[in-house]
């Protein structure tokens, strides 16, 4: 592999292999403390009473995985950033029920722009109940930017 | 007004402006919920020594942000998808609005789209977003 490898190269290697697995568990005080400090005024984010009580439909974005690549990905030698995520609530989420978060890289894609190459890879979190049902994705999108003298 | 089914919703409407609570009090009971605390975050000093700006609004917490607008214009809002761009940093202690507008309606999928910006008081761009949802027939 080159030192700055091709999408297809690193797609065909690393897409869609699960390289991080995690459980997660929230509270009801964190639900209403995350709600809260987002603006939320809905009481079924806000009172843990609420007979349809849940967490804020964006709160599986902060799940952290433990790595945001797979161990073996190659280090692009260019200026890596945030570029962005989305969150695909499917159904609501409760406090108290135990969460399988499972990562992996759902694309990878380049672009080319005045400022040289750049590698962008999409890392997708699904959330599953214990059941196996899927709750929530969560994409984040990072960004890998050719150095101006490359 | 409050958005309460479909039919009530206009293409091109606005949803009102929404001023997020991005003080450092507010980010950092947003940090400690979400388990996402450190310095970046809660301190402007050891923010600058890593070469930032200033301790910066967590990307969740504009997300966040995005959906509480959306509810609070339309509080029965099942929120389908939250897209967002990170233009440039948002800064703790620093004011910010949020704008929104329709800019589609599927009235057989009971579904709105919605373009979404927050921007600082120069009217400059930090955070571009963009949400589906589905509302009460």
């Amino acid at each position: 592999m080159s030192e700055w490898p091709s999408a297809k190269e690193l797609k065909e290697r690393f897409l869609n292999d699960i390289f991080d697995q995690q459980v997660f568990n929230l509270t009801s005080e964190q639900c209403v403390e995350y709600a809260l400090a987002c603006g939320e005024l809905e009481p079924r984010y806000t009172d843990e009473t609420h007979p349809d009580f849940q967490a804020p439909p964006t709160f599986p974005s902060s799940f952290r995985t433990s790595q945001h690549l797979p161990s073996e990905f190659p280090k692009l030698p260019g200026l890596g950033m945030h570029a962005g995520m989305a969150i695909h609530p499917r159904k609501p989420i409760r406090p108290g029920v135990d969460l399988t978060a499972k990562t992996y890289l759902y694309d990878i894609y380049e672009k080319t722009g005045r400022s040289g190459r750049m590698t962008f890879m999409v890392s997708r979190t699904e959330i599953f109940d214990p059941d196996g049902e899927l709750l929530a994705t969560a994409d984040s999108r990072s960004v890998v930017r050719e150095r101006p003298n490359q | 007004m409050k958005i309460e089914k479909i039919a009530d919703v206009e293409f091109g409407a606005e949803l009102p402006v929404f001023n997020p609570d991005t003080n450092m009090q507010n980010v950092k009971r947003f940090t400690e919920a979400a388990g996402w605390n450190g310095p970046r975050f809660n301190d402007h000093d050891k923010a600058r020594e890593e070469g930032l700006p200033g301790a910066l609004v967590p990307g969740i917490m504009s997300q966040g942000f995005l959906a509480a607008m959306i509810h609070r214009w339309a509080p029965q809002a099942m929120i389908l998808t939250v897209d967002t761009i990170f233009r440039a940093p948002v800064i703790v202690d620093e004011s910010y609005s949020i704008s929104g507008v329709v800019t589609d309606i599927d009235e057989d999928r009971k579904s709105i789209e919605i373009d979404l910006l927050v921007t600082n008081d120069l009217n400059e761009t930090r955070v571009f977003g963009t949400a589906s949802l589905q509302l009460p027939a």
